[in-house]
């Protein structure tokens, strides 16, 4: 068999607020995601999703266990990964064109080029005309678009978004939806996408990881076998869609609970 | 600059961002604009006109305040005659010199030692107390440049620091996993991001060079505006103190200006950059 893109072996991470006792964020989390995988990671909030992928990115060393990919353990900042990030993490003082381009000047192509290559991904993300943009003249779908581009520009074999179109309108978010899908069909890359929503999950993934309350451990995991492509408003109308999204509601919704009981014994 | 801010959502089509506001919105501008210029000339002439009338009824006495009409009357002399010391262009020279290089050399060491100890932690919480107290006794310096260092340095100093600590977390490990080295942090997101912090206090520090530089020269100098003044004082000359005041109050003016249009250069990336300084 193929070695995994990504194994989680046994990992946990504690945080040592600068006040205050030892927080554990992840407590023995363990599984993988196979090259070219879509894998979609969802739980209740504060279950140490996005920590996960900061374990994954090497932005962040795991107290406990290992996390290795492409089979190697993760030492700071891999080779061949993309992040993005679940805020804007674009670059406010360069333009769209200079924020594309950021990534292939960062691994020593010449300004030409890089600038070359970053106006094919801007025209692959629809953005082409908008080059000499500021993002603080994009629109949030549009700054979401750079930041695609900006990341898949280095043309990473692992690509980690967190929660990216959370803060999107739900009809952008479905056209970002479509269009990453488009995107990541062709470039082979494995994909581990957090996010809060489930529809958005298995609508896009191949498989969905559900994490318990936290500090977060896998509850279930769960395999999406629909056809690809897909159009994620049309695919949530399968008869298939509904009858998964309720086996995993199920096993969510007693996490949601549990974290909400806390939330509201803590508030 | 406001158009543009008020284009960011719904966004034009590409390449064009000139879409013009309604008629009515303009003209109103343009009439606020120039209500504000009229009353802003309006308050200096009831000021000046008052001040010149006071000391002519002998509410004031112009021993002690001076009078514009004489102040004016001293600026003209002093442009057309020279002063004490030689022709006033040397004098403001002079001054401006000392200004001008003791504030580039308070930025340049100020924005290296802010960035340096904004990086390091560890450094900046060893060296801490150590800054704080030479921030106190730096004014007993009797170099003219060098007093003007001190005041520039601590300003900018500690709004490098600032700007530094500032940075969004999730910029740099943005451009962490693009594969910027150390370096390029540095270059790329932390100097852009701090320049804002940076450019705040070189309105500020200009200022504090001037005084610095005026103090110095008040201390001992056989040049500048700082000097007129001082022998002004000395020959009881109370409209040649204003008129020294005066002077230096425009190359401020002047100098602000210039900081202003470097800044709206340097961060034109900035929602609102080009707005007038407020009070």
């Amino acid at each position: 068999m193929e070695t995994a893109a990504i194994q989680l072996k046994g990992v946990s991470k504690r945080f040592l607020p600068p006040a205050g006792t030892v927080y554990t964020a992840l407590r023995e989390l363990t599984f993988e995601v196979g090259p070219g995988e879509f894998c979609a990671v969802v739980g209740p909030t504060g279950c140490g999703k996005s920590t996960t992928l900061g374990l994954i990115s090497g932005l962040e060393p795991p107290s406990e266990g290992e996390v290795l990919v492409h089979g190697k353990p993760v030492k700071g900042i891999a080779e061949g990964i993309g992040y993005v990030f679940q805020t804007d993490a674009v670059f406010p003082w360069k333009s769209v064109l200079e924020n594309v381009a950021a990534g292939p000047r960062y691994h020593g192509a010449n300004p030409r080029e890089a600038r070359e290559r970053a106006r094919d991904w801007i025209a692959r993300v629809g953005l082409a005309g908008f080059e000499d943009r500021y993002p603080h003249q994009l629109s949030g779908g549009m700054r979401k678009r750079v930041a695609l581009a900006q990341s898949l520009i280095n043309e990473p074999r692992i690509l980690l978004m967190d929660e990216p179109f959370s803060a999107l309108d739900v009809q952008t978010r479905s056209l970002m939806e479509d269009e990453l899908l488009d995107l990541w069909s062709t470039s082979g890359a494995s994909v581990v996408f957090v996010t809060h929503d489930l529809e958005e999950a298995i609508a896009m993934s191949d498989r969905v990881v559900v994490l318990t309350a936290g500090p977060g451990s896998i509850k279930g995991v769960y395999q999406v076998e629909l056809p690809r492509p897909r159009k994620v408003n049309e695919i949530r109308f399968d008869r298939r869609f509904s009858d998964i999204y309720e086996e995993i509601w199920s096993d969510l919704r007693e996490e949601v609970l549990v974290s909400y009981e806390r939330a509201k014994r803590a508030g | 600059m406001s158009e543009l801010s008020a284009l960011a959502e719904p966004v034009p089509p590409a390449g064009k961002v000139s879409a013009t506001p309604l008629p009515s919105a303009v003209a109103r501008r343009r009439r606020r604009n120039l209500q504000v210029q009229v009353l802003r000339v309006a308050l200096a002439l009831v000021l000046i006109s008052g001040w010149e009338l006071s000391t002519r009824i002998g509410i004031v006495d112009p021993f002690f305040w001076g009078r514009p009409s004489g102040i004016a009357h001293q600026i003209w002399t002093w442009i057309t005659e020279g002063t004490a010391q030689g022709p006033l262009w040397e004098q403001i020279a002079t001054t401006m010199e000392e200004t001008i290089l003791g504030f580039l050399i308070g930025v340049v060491l100020g924005v290296v030692f802010g960035i340096l100890l904004g990086r390091n932690r560890f450094l900046a919480d060893i060296m801490s107390p150590y800054i704080k107290a030479a921030n106190s006794i730096g004014l007993g310096m009797q170099s003219k440049v060098a007093l003007a260092v001190v005041l520039v340095f601590f300003i900018v100093f500690f709004n490098a620091f600032q700007g530094v600590r500032e940075v969004d977390k999730n910029l740099l490990a943005n451009a962490r996993i693009l594969g910027a080295d150390d370096r390029r942090l540095t270059t790329e997101v932390i100097i852009p991001s701090a320049l804002s912090w940076i450019m705040a206090s070189l309105h500020v520090s200009f200022g504090f060079a001037l005084v610095g530089a005026v103090v110095g020269e008040y201390l001992g100098a056989i040049k500048g505006v700082g000097l007129m003044i001082v022998v002004a004082q000395n020959t009881f000359n109370a409209n040649g103190v204003f008129a020294a005041i005066v002077i230096l109050a425009t190359v401020a003016l002047v100098a602000e200006a210039l900081v202003t249009a470097i800044e709206n250069r340097l961060v034109k990336w900035r929602p609102n950059a080009v707005t007038e300084v407020t009070i």
